[in-house]
């Protein structure tokens, strides 16, 4: 009951602050919003058993990546952003078309997962960071320095984007 | 009525993933400033990383969370170059409505 009742609120949470990020007008609220996201998924990844990506997305993604997104913001100055008139195919097709793919994933869970097991909290222990690096730097280690590599490589990319032209 | 079961089904886990997801979509074709086009991405993404959490922990396997590191690296190399991006066109064009960054259609 407990469970559900931890479930219920953050996933409640989740999807308030993921409307919230669509539809709010200025870049910085819908930043704050996403961070409420992120933070009431770590939540979840918690009740999964899932230690530290719980932490790693409270850290790298709510920490670094979101510090990085309202930097822009500032330094952009961005405002309200400008509505205008969109055509009527989107205006008409788009709520239609966004409850279709709801449905049509909600169709596809349904049949392929039709009796679920319940999930309770505590019965996979698997995901401490002993299980999640001990598999990191045995079986999955050429991934993993790939990944380091990729880093790199996007650390390079984003400064000589972003530095300013030397005359 | 069903009683109440002891602990959370799976499909719960599914369906918020899912609506987290559409959600994104959402978001990501009708918002118009590019940087919160951007962070729609970001929830997209997060949602991904949900469902394969939830199958690490359906099948009792380490794989899942491996998966989501994996995402979360692949992520954060894509925030750092596309906002180092977004920095570029907004020197060039000073907008940040991507009606307007239409170069190629012209």
């Amino acid at each position: 009951m407990g469970d559900l009742l931890f479930f219920g609120i953050f996933a409640l949470v989740a999807v308030l602050c993921a409307i919230n990020v669509v539809v709010q007008k200025h870049p910085i609220s819908s930043a704050i919003s996403l961070v409420g996201v992120m933070a009431s998924l770590a939540v979840l990844y918690l009740m999964l058993g899932g230690e530290f990506i719980a932490m790693a997305q409270i850290i790298v993604y709510a920490g670094a990546v979101m510090v990085l997104f309202v930097f822009v913001i500032m330094l952009l100055n961005a405002g309200v952003e400008v509505r205008r008139g969109r055509s009527w195919t989107a205006t008409i097709l788009g709520a239609p078309a966004l409850l279709g793919l709801l449905g049509v994933l909600a169709c596809l869970l349904a049949r392929w997962f039709p009796n679920s097991p319940v999930i309770k909290f505590g019965d996979f222990a698997g995901g401490g960071a002993r299980q999640v690096g001990y598999a990191l730097f045995t079986e999955y280690l050429l991934p993993f320095e790939v990944t380091s590599v990729l880093i790199l490589i996007a650390i390079l990319g984003a400064v000589v984007l972003a530095r300013k032209e030397l005359d | 009525m069903p009683p109440i079961p002891n602990g959370v089904p799976e499909s719960f886990y599914l369906a918020l993933s899912a609506v987290l997801f559409v959600i994104g979509v959402a978001g990501f074709v009708f918002r118009r400033n590019i940087i919160t086009v951007f962070m729609c991405i970001e929830l997209m993404l997060n949602a991904v990383n949900l469902s394969f959490v939830t199958f690490a922990n359906q099948h009792k396997q380490v794989e899942g969370h491996l998966f989501t590191f994996f995402v979360m690296v692949v992520a954060a190399a894509e925030a750092a170059v596309g906002l180092a991006i977004i920095l570029t066109v907004f020197k060039n064009r000073t907008t940040l409505n991507i009606d307007e960054v239409d170069s190629l259609k012209n």
